[in-house]
């Protein structure tokens, strides 16, 4: 296993969780992993980002310049990060929110309706589960139910009532 | 024993407080803030002390005072908060007494950015504030690490009465990675007899003091505290090597650079390039015998820094002549990728053949 | 034979350094005097300042931390804060707590740290040779201000105990001065006190103890006594700001 991804939107779209999800199953399961968020300013209503590695075994640079998978939820983070995917790396986007051209032959660009999809299941905020589920699929790098594993950690036991949602929203973009 | 996920931040939190640091005084600055929300949630959970105080200043002479009272006390900040400090350090120094101090560098001089840097390196181990001190500065380059090294901090700390700085940036103290608690076991630690805790009336009183009128009194203390100096340069030192037995260039780099070079090292490897690292872990002492002895063979160093070149300047005392020292750096917050590094490599494997 | 007469236990045996007329021995002694008959020498931290009574250290029998100019209060946070039991008070000028230390002195009593201050205010820096003081009189001529302290250039005197009596965490200011044996007697009453709040944990209390300082004043010692009744009282008066009896 060696993915180095970047995770890109809007703050408030769940980006972090997303990135922090993916790494604590890398954990685990022993991987080698590391998460490092964009901080500041910028965070505050403007875009973010993260850089998350999971390898087999150690983590150098922790700072991601040519991701082998790059997860964008908006529009300028598509535009920013479409350059910088390694030749036969992925682009996952949220179709329902992107409709950038595609400038490269590549790469393989998978768009997913992530926002309408998670309107659709009534919990809006959820775009960043679904598509996390739509990457599972594609990329195979964890069992569906090892990341629930990791969801079940991660959500506070105070907002239990989260986690089924949680789970359908991962499951939808995984079956879409 | 169990994995946990944390950024930095909170990781040297925590194990400052598994290190039996039960007072905290700090001030908000950016990026090193969740060390203090951390403190501020968890410290009363021990019975322990987080404060907020009225300044940097403030903070630092607090630690000085319950480091008088002999607890184990720290402060946290980053770079225009360091140089606030620099007095109280000063002060800290000049009365023996142990604390530790957590710089999250970010990029400077003045108010600078916020993003990691590596700038403050001079400050740390050359001339933090006035006088003849020194600090033993921890530079990790993990989450694992910030943990291990935060607790052997007040240990050394403790052992040598002196201030111990652990620095880090921006990067290391946002990013996450598994970690885990209870590994380190500590050292045999002398009494603090010396602590200004109450007499009770059983012995004479003790003074914590670092003004001495008389200059050869004050020149005896500080020739007294060289000489503990001197010990520390030969039994501290701290580093990591990779690759550098049959390296023609070897990095010296640091912190989250000491990793970030590692990708650069992987890469020149599979181009032919023989490529070895050295990774100081204390910055002061710096770990130059190594360094020297690793320039019997090696033709070149390169010194990778997040800063116009600081670092550098031990590097070439350390390799005292015997190889070429290259330097290659970004600053202000811009942190190099390993294509840049690769590029220097070659630029200096070019010069070398 | 009876002893009629002794030096308190709290205050060490040395010459203290202070120059003839200067009221600070006056008040090491009482703090001194204070401590013994609170009996609490053995669990008493003094922290000293940065001025005339740097050495302070050395004159008090209790443990001692010497502090950075004007950081004493902080210093003295911290010493409570690790060992909340024992009492912890700091000695300072008027240099030192009301201009360099002036943000640690507001903020401690702010929080209503359980410390104890007192505060030599002889409106004039010493040790380096008589400049102008935060606390220096209209028209007082200084080494700084050789013409008089102007208020149009150099501003006004900074009135200690009004300003800290505004703050809620003030638990007890009083001023008081020792330039007579009747004031010298409720300048103990008022060290006494600011101790005893500090014992039932009642807070922030300071002492503002009008002091002379013949030398720099230019003044032989019964003069700059009659100096502090004539000058400095109608500027600073003596009195209770502050006593809060909720605490």
């Amino acid at each position: 296993m060696n993915h180095e991804i970047i995770l890109a939107g809007f703050g408030g779209q769940g980006i972090l969780f997303a990135g922090k999800l993916l790494v604590y199953t890398g954990m685990i399961f022993d991987k080698a992993v590391s998460w490092l968020p964009s901080y500041g300013p910028e965070m505050r209503g403007g875009t973010c980002n993260c850089h998350i590695i999971l390898n087999d075994t150690a983590v150098g640079s922790p700072y991601v310049v040519t991701p082998t998978e790059a997860i964008v939820l908006n529009k300028p983070s598509f535009e920013k990060f479409e350059g910088s995917i390694v030749s036969g790396g992925k682009l996952f986007y949220d179709s329902s929110l992107c409709d950038n051209e595609h400038k490269r032959d590549d790469i393989e660009y998978i768009g997913i309706p992530a926002t309408t999809m998670a309107y659709e299941l009534e919990a809006a905020q959820l775009a960043n589960m679904v598509i996390t589920g739509k990457v599972l699929k594609e990329t195979g790098m964890f069992e569906l139910n090892d990341v629930f594993t990791a969801l079940e950690k991660l959500i506070p036991p105070k907002r239990a009532q989260m986690l089924d949602i949680n789970k359908k929203a991962i499951e939808a973009g995984f079956n879409f | 024993m169990e994995k946990v996920l944390m950024k930095g931040n909170e990781a040297i939190a925590e194990a400052a407080i598994r290190a039996g640091c039960r007072h905290f005084y700090g001030y908000p600055i950016t990026p090193q803030t969740e060390v203090s929300a951390y403190m501020a949630k968890n410290m009363p959970k021990v019975g322990g002390l987080f404060m907020q105080a009225e300044s940097e200043i403030a903070a630092i002479n607090m630690v000085y005072g319950s480091a008088s009272a002999g607890v184990r006390a720290m402060t946290s900040s980053s770079s225009p908060g360091i140089s606030l400090k620099a007095e109280g350090i000063s002060y800290i120094a000049g009365a023996d007494l142990p604390c530790v101090i957590l710089n999250i560098v970010r990029g400077g001089p003045g108010l600078g950015g916020i993003q990691p840097a590596q700038s403050d390196y001079f400050q740390a181990t050359k001339g933090l504030a006035h006088g003849d001190f020194k600090l033993v500065v921890l530079a990790p380059s993990s989450i694992q690490e910030c943990v291990d090294l935060t607790m052997e901090a007040f240990d050394i700390a403790d052992q040598y009465r002196m201030p111990v700085m652990i620095m880090g940036d921006g990067m290391l103290g946002q990013m996450m990675e598994p970690v885990t608690f209870g590994s380190y076991e500590g050292r045999k630690l002398p009494e603090k007899t010396w602590a200004t805790n109450g007499t009770g009336l059983k012995r004479a009183h003790n003074v914590i003091n670092s003004l001495y009128i008389d200059p050869d009194t004050l020149e005896k203390t500080v020739l007294d505290r060289d000489k503990m100096y001197q010990k520390i340069k030969e039994t501290e030192v701290k580093y990591e090597t990779e690759n550098i037995e049959d390296a023609d260039i070897i990095m010296v780099a640091y912190g989250t650079i000491g990793r970030i070079v590692k990708n650069a090292m992987k890469k020149a490897r599979e181009e032919g390039i023989k490529v070895g690292l050295i990774r100081p872990v204390t910055l002061w002492p710096f770990p130059e015998k190594v360094i020297n002895e690793a320039a019997d063979k090696a033709k070149a160093f390169i010194s990778v820094e997040m800063s116009t070149g600081q670092m550098v300047e031990d590097v070439k005392l350390a390799v005292n002549g015997k190889a070429k020292v290259d330097f290659y750096g970004r600053t202000g917050g811009v942190i190099p990728s390993p294509d840049e590094i690769l590029a220097k490599i070659k630029e200096v494997a070019g010069g070398i053949e | 034979m009876s002893v009629v007469f002794k030096k308190p236990h709290a205050l060490a045996d040395v010459p203290l350094h202070y120059c003839p007329g200067c009221t600070h021995g006056i008040v090491h002694r009482l703090v001194a005097e204070v401590i013994d008959e609170l009996g609490i020498e053995g669990k008493t931290i003094g922290v000293a300042p940065v001025g005339c009574s740097v050495f302070a250290y050395n004159y008090f029998n209790c443990d001692m931390v010497e502090a950075a100019h004007g950081r004493a209060p902080a210093v003295a946070t911290g010493v409570k804060r690790a060992n909340p039991d024992n009492i912890v008070f700091t000695y300072q000028g008027d240099g030192d707590l009301a201009a360099i230390g002036t943000a640690e002195t507001v903020h401690a009593a702010g929080r209503s740290e359980n410390i104890t201050i007192i505060f030599i205010n002889n409106a004039i820096y010493g040790m380096t040779g008589g400049q102008m003081a935060p606390t220096s009189l209209v028209d007082q001529v200084t080494q700084t201000t050789p013409y008089g302290r102007k208020p149009e250039t150099q501003g006004y005197p900074i009135k200690v105990c009004e300003m800290l009596s505004a703050l809620d965490g003030t638990t007890y200011a009083e001023r008081v001065a020792v330039n007579n044996v009747k004031n010298i007697r409720n300048a103990k009453k008022a060290i006494k006190k600011a101790f005893e709040n500090q014992i039932n944990k009642k807070g922030f209390s300071i002492v503002e103890v009008l002091s002379t300082c013949p030398t720099n004043w230019g003044l032989a010692p019964t003069e700059a006594l009659k100096w502090v009744e004539e000058k400095m009282m109608p500027v600073y008066p003596l009195g209770v700001y502050k006593d809060r009896e909720d605490v």
